[in-house]
């Protein structure tokens, strides 16, 4: 990687494109602030809001004595040989977003994480919505078209404060060997809503995350939705946990997974563990080469009056689904595509618009090889 | 328009239509009448060219081209358009999009002919996704207006349809016939399956066939067909051997 890049627009035209895959916008001109670190390099850090700090995280742990409270709070950094590694870091790199009491961004902010030819790239970053703000993250992990190996491990914690709103939309586009080992958490406090939304459709050698959401507070929701792809090499073991422990708090899981010859292992689990909970699980699979996807839903309900619910499905495309759009004039081959597309088509409540419209261009990017 | 020629026609190896022949020229509607598993929706999904239908011998030809071994795509394209009378659900797949994808030219028109069928709050919802009897037949005439085939085949138009929609859904499939149109310009042709005739109270049918065990075993006037199918039964067209 060039020395010369300070921006997202200095890098070349091929990786330009990769991160536009990855939902990030090159020019910023849609954006409240932005995040950029290739390797272990921080290039830059801004917000355009007021009310909103975009800070290298080393920056923000020296400005604000009180943020190492935050530092290692939902995710534990004992949790695993991953956090141990972030943990023992002796500078560390990621960023801090904090968004101030009531302050909201209109457009999102960007982080765009660039593997370029580390050989580990880690990243611990602080997410703050303190009471009523809003925020709206969207995050490109990338790796540059030259890079051929590496890992990426990624801790992240998100602070949602009472009434507050964050959504974090996590677009990847790694390569085929390139493994990936985000660990995030989330506290969500009263009356906030977090919106955790992921979509892989490029290939990874290996993804591995299973982001928790601790609702807290009461009338607290949390919503994950996923849309993955697995060509033939990639595994990919997802999992989204929800512990619903403050009463009126409600947490949905959603999954739509598309193996093409590799390796889902879809997990879920919701924890109510006070009266006047409510958890649904939602998972289905298509397989159109053989491959594995392997769904665990688990719904856990501690007391009286939580009610959990889960479904999951795996299967292939019914013939007859196709049949019968074929016999509005669509070849076979542009009838099982579009059928996929509405199969993978997630519509998330409460997301802006945006970054919906990114998500599906996401996944229109994959369209191309069913 | 059509001209089936001595088809047979097997699943899995079992003949279930024997020795079919009919012709429906241009403007023409006739209907099919007969007894459950008489072979009325077999001959429509043969005709239409779906798998698992297998012709042994006879042909299909649609407009002066044999289609007998065409592929279900290609005769939609060249006109034939079927009504379901169960279509299956596609989750995911927004109603909308379907009608985006195989209108084309005729995209422009969705939003109103939508609205003419009641249709416009199902836009965004999942194709057949919990509709009821009377959404699904509208969602199929809609689709079908979109698609605007010269030939239509329609199974069972009016079954699991409540009173009100069936005037709704009555005259939208004289629209896809074009029995709006003077009978001298009129070229759109179909073929209905029905079980009750109330469809003729909107289409007036101008040849009525009975299907029995895989047989035609009469043709006639529509409603004379009916008529003596809703005082006798199928019982005396099983046992009638005038072909």
């Amino acid at each position: 990687m060039p020395a010369n890049v300070e921006e997202l627009k200095d890098l070349s035209a091929e990786d330009r494109g990769r991160l536009e895959l990855a939902g990030l916008d090159v020019a910023e001109t849609e954006r409240s602030g932005s995040f950029f670190q290739i390797d272990q390099e921080i290039r830059h850090a801004h917000s355009g809001t007021e009310g909103i700090e975009v800070l290298p995280i080393a920056e923000a742990l020296e400005k604000y004595d009180w943020l190492k409270d935050y530092f290692w709070r939902a995710v534990p950094k004992d949790k695993d040989r991953f956090t141990q590694f972030v943990a023992k870091q002796e500078t560390q790199q990621g960023f801090a977003i904090i968004a101030r009491k009531g302050a909201r961004a209109i457009y999102p902010l960007q982080a765009c994480l660039y593997l370029a030819g580390a050989k580990v790239q880690y990243v611990h970053n602080i997410v703050i919505a303190e009471e009523g703000a809003e925020l709206h993250l969207i995050s490109g992990c990338v790796s540059g078209a030259q890079t051929k190996a590496g890992a990426h491990i990624g801790v992240t914690e998100f602070y949602v404060g009472k009434n507050a709103r964050v959504t974090s939309t996590m677009i990847h586009n790694w390569s085929e060997s390139i493994s990936v080992y985000p660990r995030s958490a989330s506290i969500i406090e009263e009356g906030g809503v977090f919106l955790s939304n992921y979509v892989c459709m490029q290939p990874v050698r290996h993804i591995d995350m299973y982001p928790t959401a601790n609702l807290i507070g009461e009338n607290a929701v949390a919503r994950f939705s996923s849309v993955v792809v697995a060509p033939p090499g990639s595994t990919l073991d997802l999992g989204s946990r929800a512990i619903l422990a403050a009463p009126n708090t409600s947490a949905e899981i959603v999954s739509r997974m598309i193996t093409r010859g590799g390796t889902i292992i879809s997990r879920g689990e919701i924890r109510g563990q006070v009266p006047r909970t409510k958890g649904h699980i939602e998972c289905r699979g298509l397989i159109l080469e053989d491959g594995l996807i392997h769904a665990i839903p688990e719904i856990a309900g501690l007391v009286v009056d939580t009610e959990l619910s889960h479904e999951a499905a795996v299967g292939r495309i019914a013939r007859d689904e196709i049949e019968y759009l074929m016999s509005r004039g669509l070849d076979e081959e542009t009838a099982t595509a579009t059928i996929i597309r509405g199969f993978l088509d997630v519509k998330i409540r409460g997301l802006p618009e945006m970054l919906q419209r990114q998500i599906d261009a996401a996944i229109d990017s994959a369209e191309a090889g069913f | 328009m059509l001209e089936i020629t001595d088809l047979h026609v097997s699943i899995e190896e079992k003949e279930v239509l024997h020795d079919i022949n009919l012709t429906i020229e241009d403007g023409e509607t006739h209907v099919m009448m007969g007894p459950n598993g008489s072979g009325k929706t077999t001959l429509l999904r043969t005709i239409m060219g779906f798998g698992g239908y297998t012709v042994t011998s006879g042909r299909i030809v649609f407009n002066g081209e044999d289609v007998t071994h065409l592929p279900l795509h290609e005769r939609a394209k060249r006109g034939m358009g079927m009504l379901y009378q169960r279509p299956p659900t596609i989750a995911g797949l927004k109603l909308g999009k379907l009608l985006d994808v195989t209108a084309k030219e005729r995209a422009a028109q969705i939003p109103a002919l939508a609205q003419e069928l009641n249709m416009d709050r199902f836009l965004d919802r999942d194709v057949n996704a919990g509709f009821s009897g009377g959404e699904i037949k509208r969602s199929e005439v809609l689709q079908l207006l979109v698609q605007n085939p010269s030939f239509v085949m329609l199974d069972e138009p009016e079954s699991g349809v409540d009173l009100e929609n069936i005037s709704l859904i009555g005259n939208a499939t004289a629209r896809l016939l074009e029995k709006d149109q003077h009978i001298v310009r009129r070229t759109k042709s179909g073929l209905i399956i029905t079980h009750t005739g109330y469809i003729l109270d909107y289409i007036d049918a101008d040849y009525g066939h009975v299907l029995c065990d895989g047989v035609f075993k009469c043709h006639g006037n529509p409603r004379e067909i009916l008529k003596s199918v809703k005082t006798h039964g199928y019982q005396e067209c099983i046992e009638c051997q005038r072909m």
